[in-house]
């Protein structure tokens, strides 16, 4: 029986498929958590529709499961009611970057102190298997069955071009490395993201001919360079390759924070 | 290497995945007919702890050994 401080173990076995990244995810969010030894009342979990966002169903918070693409904008409402509160929101690639694109690019634009993980399983897991905007240029979705034909967006590059002040890729093959960059996010007071590189071993791995879930982590693994090796290597070598590790850590004012001065003003103004 | 941790597969939690067996690095676990893994060589372990991290699952726990146990 799992005993984990922050789960509601009770909720245990999971509906995840056999070998779905969202579990190792969740296992080294919930490790990171433990580190920050973070207070259950103070803490908040959102999430949209989706398998991944699926998580906050098993923690042991206040947890918010909302509607497709739009996690970012009930997580705003939030964090602006109480700036006191850390919150998580946890979305798939789908939601984050199709439905909710637009959320997201304001989200970072504001710098509004959130903590996003977008697992990017590289498809609509749920749904079944279509293409998202995370989707390889190439790789086989039930909506591509011959192949993604768009260009995939690179999310960590968008978030920082949109605002975002952190800004960092782990992967679920690399599990402790992927605690280190929560808990890392943490510390940045305005819009962080990590985009995790996951696995749907049902609706993208065995579409795409790689039929082990231990064989679709490796297949992860070997999309990722290290941010740090990246700069010994060659153009050529990093083509069609994800940065992971820490992206960008760009520290700025935290929008609920800049609101608090308007509320001051606005304060001041109304007793002349 | 003397045994620091009991390992503990929790059969009810664990989906059979193999991703601790493929990815283990001293191939201490077996298969059962389901797909679980069975400790197998625990002698070989390493205590990386890498199959606990990666078990979607939260199926496997290491329980440290008080001295003298092992
Ligand atoms: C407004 C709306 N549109 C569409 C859907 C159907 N729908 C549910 S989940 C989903 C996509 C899930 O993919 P993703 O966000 O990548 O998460 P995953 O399941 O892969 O974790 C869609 C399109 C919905 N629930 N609500
Ligand atoms: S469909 Fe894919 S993402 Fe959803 S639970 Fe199954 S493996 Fe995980
Ligand atoms: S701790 Fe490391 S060596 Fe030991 S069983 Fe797990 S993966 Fe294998
Ligand atoms: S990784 Fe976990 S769920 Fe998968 S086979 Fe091993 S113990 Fe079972």
């Amino acid at each position: 029986m799992s005993d984990k401080k922050y789960l509601r173990n009770d909720k245990l076995p999971h509906i995840w498929c056999p070998g779905c990244g969202n579990g190792i995810v969740l296992s080294a969010l919930e490790r990171a958590l433990e580190q920050a030894n973070v207070d259950k009342d103070k803490t908040v979990i959102v999430s949209g529709i989706g398998c991944s966002s699926r998580m906050p169903t098993y923690m042991d918070f206040n947890t918010l499961h909302t509607t497709h693409g739009r996690a970012l904008a009930f997580a705003t409402g939030v964090k602006l009611a109480n700036p006191e509160l850390t919150v998580f929101v946890i979305m798939g690639d789908g939601d984050a970057t199709a439905i909710g694109g637009n959320h997201l690019i304001h989200a970072c634009r504001r710098n509004i102190g959130l903590n996003a993980i977008v697992v990017n399983n590289n498809i609509y897991g749920m749904t079944g298997g279509q293409y998202s905007p995370l989707t390889p240029t190439g790789m086989k979705a039930t909506t591509a069955p011959y192949g993604m034909v768009e260009r995939n967006f690179d999310l960590c590059e968008l978030a920082h071009a949109a605002g975002a002040t952190y800004v960092a890729r782990g992967t679920v093959f690399h599990a402790k490395p992927l605690t280190d960059l929560i808990l890392e996010s943490m510390d940045n007071d305005g819009f962080s993201m990590v985009e995790v590189l996951s696995t749907c071993p049902i609706g993208f791995g065995r579409r795409n001919k790689i039929r082990g879930n231990y064989e679709l982590m490796e297949w992860v693994k070997n999309r990722a360079v290290n941010v740090k090796a990246a700069a010994k290597m060659s153009e050529e070598d990093l083509r069609g390759k994800l940065l992971i590790g820490r992206l960008y850590s760009e520290p700025a004012e935290e929008y609920t924070k800049c609101y608090d001065k308007i509320i001051e003003i606005a304060g001041k103004e109304a007793k002349r | 290497m003397p045994a620091k941790y009991q390992k503990e597969i929790d059969t009810r939690l664990c989906k059979g995945c193999g991703i601790c067996v493929d990815l283990c690095p001293k191939e201490v676990y077996d298969r059962d007919a389901l797909g679980k893994p069975i400790i197998a060589r625990d002698e070989n372990c390493v205590y990386c702890k890498q199959c606990m991290l990666h078990c979607p699952d939260f199926a496997i726990e290491f329980i440290p050994l008080k001295e003298g146990e092992a």
